[in-house]
């Protein structure tokens, strides 16, 4: 039945909060250019006044898109609207907790590695759930830095931030993220906030962030997500997301499918809602905002076939790639998202994930599994590695196979939970009583978050002995493109063994010259044996006298040095000759490569060292040291400055790679090393080479 | 008898099993101690079970409790102190086809590893714990620990334990899914196969509580008992142990309890007056973490490769 035409004639027209909009649908050919549709309000809740006003909107809408059209490709159309062709741009987006700044980052750091662009996100997480809001404290958010090509580190000042009120944007000011020219798109609600005293907070600040030389633009984006949605804090961040879209001219398509890919375990109209406030945002930015870059991807940079994801989730899916059957862990922060991710996906390997009912269960489960012939794995961070101890030296004792992954945050105690640190460097080389040598490797990408599990799991079968892989908080929560790596099942553990042993074979029939022993499997008829942690020789029987104590060590020992003599020395990125070398080890490698690039295009003499394998150390090292006039670390852990008061040369405290190294080469390794609770940037890293080369200079 | 069951029905085994397939190096325990006699029911409720010796694995911590594993001649994990548990637990996670038996103390299980006891207990994951308490710690020379009795001098409270001892049993009887739970004093041979037979037979975690004598340190706490039977309670009932007349006639004091029941249970256990001997506790269809964390054992290598490129899908550009 037909109704009559007055009562259905919308056409063009859509409602929201009770105010009418065209719409106008953009040919797919243009939707790269224009997004999927043209919107523009009439500004009337009224029906006929908005029937009446659609025609001349349409009518403009339609010579948008045949303005666009006409000029044929979408660089002229990107130049018509003022479009800036950039190769790299960092954006942040900071809220109070709970409002979605880093959902909003993820997804936007995903939608442009999906179209290509290299990309680095780091996130910025308060310690609590629900921290005061507008409270410098409390600030919550995320850094997302894209790039033409690939990116490998945070970067330096960001050149946009979009913040939910001017609090917790101070917060990221007093990290000094920001620089003179720093966009700011900022949330005015608060200028008309009921309480005085919040008014007067926000027109201050807006001054003072001006007189900083930061650019804000005071922007109604409470007062538009109300148009679409009654309560906007939840929801706010998608319409942050699309007006960041329209700036940065991401793919609308991919970014609606991310939204609904987020909010896949919610109702339809939950991702129709976020959909609608992707929407409302682009439109918003499209008209109000000057704002709009072009990022191509550079397609010599462009991965053949990549994956997007953080290092924990990498960590999760080395996991699932090495064959490992059983995750043991106990709830901390910043490791647990690779546990989150496990318990979504560890079934498709047959894996299983045991939440225990603390750290040391953990990796006694662990143990338990790997002793029964089954690989395991337990995954903490600083504060659980501190509980495992007495259980890694079980597992350096009785040579039982374990990956142990070491998700780095600040120390010591409790620290900073959220916050990147490496400052478990030396607990894990030696923080066990006696003599414990087992393997210590450190990832230095998202990448090798993954390959390192897959290596760990074969070197700790191969040794017989526990793998700490170290990574860190800004690896875990770090989202980046990664070449898709091509799992083959030799990546796996090998079936568990059943058959029989060899009788004459003891459970420690170590190789004198390798430290290496074969090990009998619980079900292998004749190859009962009793662990212990007690001293104890081949045969596994206790023995307190000193020719098998002497011997167990040695053995034990020796295996690294077996491990050393597979290693090749580590690349020098730079010239193998120089004034200044710099050692680094894990997250560090894009900072301080980025920095030693910007240094050599300037004409100075540095060059880089990164280290993954710690114990043992990678071999060469005196030899590749002695070809630099002085060598240092960068590292993000604490060492006493040399100008600070009462150190001297008897007393100043080295960083943890750093007294490592001295300890190593018998070389005056010098370093720099702070405990921001935040990645090294670059600029910073640059600023130390420029120092050190002047003291070099100065010295001659 | 080789491959003779009960019904004279013939099963060919390729292996028989006698006593000394399962007994391992010469016991260190003092004389008189009586973890001999644990071991010895260990021994034959293996040897009557015909478990194989290479799927049979003793765990235990730190104590003399803990060297029962040494003692046998299966595989054996003599790991840290208080920490059995876990590693048993962890042993079992993915290798349902093993025998777990746990050897621990009342130092190792209800001091330092206090938190693992309540868990696993909770985990009811199959396996067979024995509590060796004989009320003191005494591998390292005669500590208080949580069940010695009050005023009993130790070289830690010389003037003698401060507080009330640990009641494991009421501890233990209120975690939830718990599904064994059973008391015996190591002297009594009879019950002590009984018990620990039908600990081995119950599917899930079975908790013996074993008053164990220490006639070096503490020969008092075991004298007390031997010299007055009465001070225990034997239960008996169909549903948990069942001794011939001779046994009974040795606790005065008797009674039936139907193990099913929990409140009971509970009761029996909190009434400190008596000590409550047999199966205090049972229940077979308690859930069984193990069963869940089996799951995808039998995943071919094939399955395993397309499932992470599943996995890796999801994150696909």
């Amino acid at each position: 039945m037909q109704k009559s035409a007055s009562a259905v004639d919308t056409k063009y027209l859509f409602k929201r909060n009770n105010t009418w909009w065209v719409k106008v649908a953009v040919p797919r050919s243009l939707r790269k250019a224009l997004g999927y549709d043209l919107r523009r309000s009439l500004h009337t809740h009224d029906i006929e006044a908005a029937r009446e006003a659609r025609w001349a909107a349409v009518e403009a809408l339609r010579s948008k898109i045949d303005e666009v059209r006409a000029n044929g490709s979408e660089d002229v159309a990107n130049a018509k609207r003022g479009a800036q062709l950039v190769d790299q741009h960092i954006v942040e987006i900071v809220s109070d907790s709970g409002e979605g700044a880093q959902k909003c980052g993820q997804i936007l750091g995903l939608v442009s590695g999906k179209m290509g662009n290299g990309v680095w996100t780091v996130e910025i997480i308060p310690a609590e759930i629900q921290p005061p809001a507008r409270e410098r404290q409390g600030a919550s958010g995320i850094r997302v830095r894209m790039g033409s090509k690939k990116v490998t580190n945070m970067g330096n000042e960001a050149d946009m931030v979009v913040a939910f009120n001017e609090q917790v944007l101070y917060s990221r000011i007093d990290n000094r993220a920001y620089k003179q020219g720093t966009v700011v798109l900022l949330e005015n609600m608060w200028a008309e906030d009921p309480e005085e005293r919040i008014r007067k907070q926000y027109r201050e600040a807006v001054a003072d962030f001006r007189a900083q030389g930061l650019v804000v633009h005071e922007l109604p984006i409470q007062e538009e997500c109300l148009k679409v949605v009654p309560d906007p804090r939840k929801g706010k961040n998608m319409f942050v997301l699309g007006m960041l879209c329209a700036i940065y001219h991401r793919d609308v398509d991919t970014a609606k499918g991310e939204i609904a890919k987020t909010f896949r375990r919610k109702s339809d109209k939950v991702i129709s809602v976020n959909h609608e406030l992707f929407d409302a945002g682009y439109a918003f930015a499209r008209e109000h905002l000057d704002y709009e870059f072009e990022l191509p991807a550079d397609p010599e940079d462009r991965l053949e076939s990549a994956v997007v994801i953080n290092g924990n989730t990498a960590v999760g899916l080395g996991v699932m790639a090495a064959g490992i059957e059983m995750v043991a862990m106990y709830p901390i922060t910043p490791a647990t998202s690779a546990s989150h991710y496990l318990a979504d996906d560890f079934h498709l390997t047959g894996g299983f994930v045991h939440q225990a009912e603390d750290e040391i269960a953990a990796i006694g489960f662990a143990i338990g599994a790997s002793y029964a012939g089954k690989t395991a794995c337990t995954i903490t961070s600083g504060p659980g590695m501190a509980l495992k101890t007495e259980m890694i030296g079980l597992a350096v004792m009785a040579e039982i196979p374990l990956v142990i992954v070491d998700v780095q945050r600040g120390g010591p105690a409790t620290g900073l939970p959220t916050k990147i640190e490496q400052g478990d460097l030396l607990a894990s080389l030696y923080g066990s009583p006696g003599d414990s040598p087992k393997i210590v490797i450190a990832a230095t990408t998202i990448s090798e978050c993954f390959h390192f599990v897959v290596m760990a799991r074969k070197l700790a079968e191969s040794f017989r002995t526990p793998v700490i892989l170290l990574t860190d908080a800004n690896l875990a929560t770090g989202v980046q493109p990664i070449e898709r790596p091509e799992v083959t099942d030799e990546w796996f553990a090998p079936p568990i063994d059943q058959s029989a042993w060899d009788r004459d074979i003891a459970p420690y029939n170590w190789d004198e010259t390798t430290g290496l022993s074969p090990r009998p499997i619980p079900g292998m008829r004749d190859g009962e044996y009793i662990l212990t942690g007690l001293a104890h020789n081949q045969n596994s029987k206790i023995a307190y006298d000193s020719a098998s104590n002497q011997e167990g060590m040695n053995m034990r020992s020796r295996k690294l040095a077996t491990l050393s003599g597979t290693l090749k020395p580590p690349e020098i990125h730079g010239d193998a000759t120089g004034d200044l070398l710099i050692v680094g080890w894990g997250s560090t490698l894009g900072a301080i490569e980025e920095a030693v690039d910007l240094a050599r295009e300037q004409g100075k003499n540095v060059s880089s060292v990164h280290l993954r394998f710690l114990s043992p150390m990678e071999p060469g090292l005196k030899e590749i040291f002695s070809g630099f006039k002085k060598v240092m670390t960068i590292e993000i852990n604490y060492s006493d400055d040399p100008g600070s008061p009462l150190t001297n040369g008897d007393n100043r405290r080295y960083s943890q790679l750093a007294n490592v190294l001295r300890a190593h080469t018998l070389m005056d390794i010098d370093c720099w090393s702070k405990v921001p609770g935040h990645p090294l940037q670059p600029g910073a890293i640059g600023k130390v080479i420029d120092s050190r080369l002047a003291e070099i200079e100065g010295a001659k | 008898m080789f491959g003779l069951k009960g019904d004279w029905s013939l099963e060919v085994k390729d292996r028989y099993f006698t006593l000394e397939d399962y007994c391992g190096a010469e016991p260190r325990w003092c004389t008189g101690c009586g973890d001999h006699g644990i071991l010895a029911a260990v021994h034959r409720v293996c040897r009557d079970a015909q478990v194989k010796p290479e799927k049979t694995v003793a765990v235990s911590g730190i104590g003399c409790s803990s060297r029962l594993p040494h003692y046998m001649n299966t595989y054996g994990f003599h790991g840290l102190h208080g920490r059995a548990l876990p590693v048993a637990c962890g042993i079992k996670s993915r290798r349902p086809d093993l025998d777990v038996w746990v050897a621990t103390g009342d130092g190792d299980c209800f001091s330092i590893g206090a938190a693992h006891w309540v868990h696993a207990m909770r985990y009811n994951m199959d396996m067979t714990l024995l509590v060796f308490d004989n009320g003191i710690y005494g591998l390292t020379k005669k500590q208080t620990s949580p069940t010695t009795p009050i005023d009993v001098p130790t070289n830690t409270h010389p003037s003698g334990a401060l507080l009330p001892p640990l009641n494991p049993l009421t501890v233990t009887l209120g975690v939830t899914n718990i599904s064994f739970v059973a008391q015996i004093v190591d002297w009594n041979a009879p019950l002590r196969h009984e018990v620990i037979k039908k600990a081995h037979e119950h599917k899930g975690t079975s908790f013996v509580r074993i008053i164990q004598r220490c006639p070096v340190y503490v020969e008092a706490i075991g004298k007390a008992l031997q010299d007055e039977p009465a001070k225990m309670r034997l239960l008996t009932h169909e549903k948990g142990v069942q001794v011939d007349d001779n046994v009974k006639r040795l606790f005065p004091n008797h009674g039936e309890h139907d193990p099913s029941d929990l409140p009971a249970a509970l009761a029996i256990a909190a009434d400190e007056s008596v000590l409550p001997l047999g199966i205090l506790y049972h229940n077979p269809d308690a859930p069984r973490y193990d069963l869940m964390s089996s799951v995808g054992l039998d995943m071919s290598v094939d399955e395993k490769l397309a499932g992470i490129n599943k996995a890796l899908d999801g994150f696909a550009i």
